[in-house]
């Protein structure tokens, strides 16, 4: 962004609306929005409570093994199917929809078959991250240039090598976009996972401060899962970036 | 031109030994017809240049010699052994390259020492070799996007050479890469079959460029494709590479061809 030809930071706009929020809490608006002031203070007193860390461990780990179930499956399937015709005129009709299907609707069915517990809100974070990452490491697949394949087979390359030294690095621009995206998702699903199976981690949180009307509470710990996601998502686009030199010469 | 069919007849004489041979070739996508009943004998330690119209089945040939292609009958013998896929005594050259765009050019020159399991530090070695024969040393850890064309076609070149196939296939090889550079890879591509012993399949749009590096040129045409005629240039070929181009043998040779050719070239 540039005002008066000058360039600002990156990210300066928050600072505008982080004042235009300051603003509407002070005026007293609505009981939904304290002043940011409030709101950090609450979050520098709350973030070493134990109840904090509890509930920040608790969904760290449930958001970790949830992305890596998603991204251990979901990169080799979208590789597969980038492959093989037949794999993909099986599964992409299942993948599309659950990609735009509304998985909260299946959390109880998960809870059906897996129970009430962290099994259940990982499956439901794996859910929530998988999809975007097997359609994009299929399209990453589908995109690679014909004669590199050649190329690997002519010098008597075999399955697994093709695989590795060459599907999965010319589809890595793509496989990090993907997971990027399924990263945010499941920062979604394992906060639904945490609100509707089990109330435990920073859902319990969420609960807990709404039904008591701990508006500042509640704001705070959502500043901290946003900061969160945002920190994983840049690292992931600082990731893409490390390729981009050769996204656009495959 | 008698001169090059005496010496057809005298090769024939001499019964030359053949690297590679291909047998009643016949190759089809769908209800195209690529190849049909193509027989070609190409001789060990020279180059033969397959030229042609376009979708007359140059590709198709060179694929299948390689084995990433299976003909639909016939077969192609490397050293008298059937061909039934890739293998190590066959190397592509590649009219895009084909490079690892993420490996850097020793590790692409190294790739097919690599897939072939060989030691990273002995196949650093040979291809840090073949780096300096091809003239990129210096640019060992540059990245293909770093470099030019006709530096990334080097690169192709070095990585086919470095895992020493007797038969190097290269297809269009210097399309890609601007006139100049063109000529100089058309005099170092002389050079290197007189001085290694491989044998050289070559597939060209350029006439010329054909009668100047080959030993033999096979003309193929389209619908039946098929080998036509077989040309050996041969009266010129040890008079020096500067004085190729204005020999008359040379300029005859280019003529004749282009004039079977163009009825094909709307
Ligand atoms: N994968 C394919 N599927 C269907 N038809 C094909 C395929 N590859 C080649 N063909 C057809 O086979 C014929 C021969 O193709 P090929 O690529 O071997 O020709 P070529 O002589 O190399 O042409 P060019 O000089 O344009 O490179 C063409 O008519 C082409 O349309
Ligand atoms: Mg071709």
């Amino acid at each position: 962004m540039t005002v008066f030809g000058r360039r600002l930071p990156g990210m300066s706009s928050l600072i505008l609306w982080g004042l235009l929020w300051e603003v509407v809490g002070r005026l007293g608006v609505t009981f939904f929005i304290p002043p940011l002031s409030e709101v950090l203070v609450t979050l520098f007193a709350t973030i070493g409570t134990p109840a904090f860390t509890k509930a920040l461990s608790e969904t760290a780990y449930a958001f970790t093994m949830g992305v890596t179930s998603a991204i251990v499956i979901g990169v080799p399937v979208g590789i597969l199917m980038g492959k093989n015709r037949l794999l993909d005129e099986l599964l992409l009709p299942w993948v599309n929809i659950f990609l735009s299907a509304p998985l909260t609707a299946l959390v109880p069915v998960l809870m059906v078959l897996f129970g009430f517990g962290m099994k259940s809100i990982i499956i439901t974070t794996t859910l929530f991250a998988i999809w975007i990452i097997i359609l994009n490491s299929r399209a990453g697949v589908m995109q690679i240039n014909r004669s590199l394949i050649e190329m690997a087979h002519s010098f008597g390359a075999s399955p697994i090598d093709a695989f590795v030294k060459i599907y999965f690095w010319a589809a890595l621009p793509e496989i990090l976009g993907g997971v990027r995206i399924g990263v945010i998702r499941a920062v979604k699903g394992v906060i639904i996972g945490q609100l509707l199976i089990s109330i435990v981690g920073f859902g319990a949180l969420f609960e807990l401060y709404s039904a008591n009307f701990l508006m500042s509470h509640f704001w705070a710990v959502l500043i901290v899962l946003f900061a969160l996601a945002f920190t994983i998502s840049e690292f992931l686009a600082f990731l893409e970036r490390r390729v981009a030199y050769y996204a656009a010469k495959r | 031109m008698p001169q090059t069919r005496d010496a057809a007849a005298l090769h024939q004489a001499h019964d030359v030994d053949y690297a590679v041979t291909a047998h009643k070739v016949s190759k089809n996508y769908g209800d195209v017809e690529a190849l049909k009943d193509l027989s070609l004998e190409f001789p060990r330690g020279q180059l033969t240049t397959l030229l042609g119209p376009s979708g007359c089945g140059k590709t198709t040939l060179l694929k299948i010699i390689a084995g990433l292609l299976a003909p639909n009958s016939g077969e192609i013998q490397v050293d008298r052994k059937t061909v039934t896929g890739p293998g190590p005594d066959r190397a592509f050259v590649f009219q895009d390259f084909a490079l690892l765009p993420w490996a850097s050019v020793i590790r692409n020159v190294a790739f097919g020492l690599e897939l072939r399991g060989v030691a990273k530090s002995e196949r650093e070695g040979i291809a840090e070799k073949y780096i300096q024969d091809v003239g990129l040393g210096g640019f060992e850890n540059s990245f293909p996007h770093e470099l030019s064309g006709g530096m990334r076609q080097r690169v192709g070149l070095a990585r086919a050479l470095a895992v020493d196939a007797r038969v190097l296939l290269m297809d269009e090889p210097f399309s890609a890469v601007d006139e100049q550079t063109r000529r100089k890879f058309q005099e170092d591509l002389l050079s290197l079959v007189q001085h290694e012993n491989k044998t050289f399949i070559f597939v060209t749009h350029s006439i010329e460029e054909a009668v100047y590096v080959s030993d033999q040129i096979a003309i193929l045409l389209p619908r039946p494709s098929r080998v036509s005629e077989i040309i050996r240039p041969s009266g010129f070929r040890n008079r020096g590479s500067e004085n190729i181009r204005r020999d008359p043998e040379y300029l005859d040779i280019v003529d004749r061809i282009w004039s079977s050719l163009r009825s094909y070239v709307e």
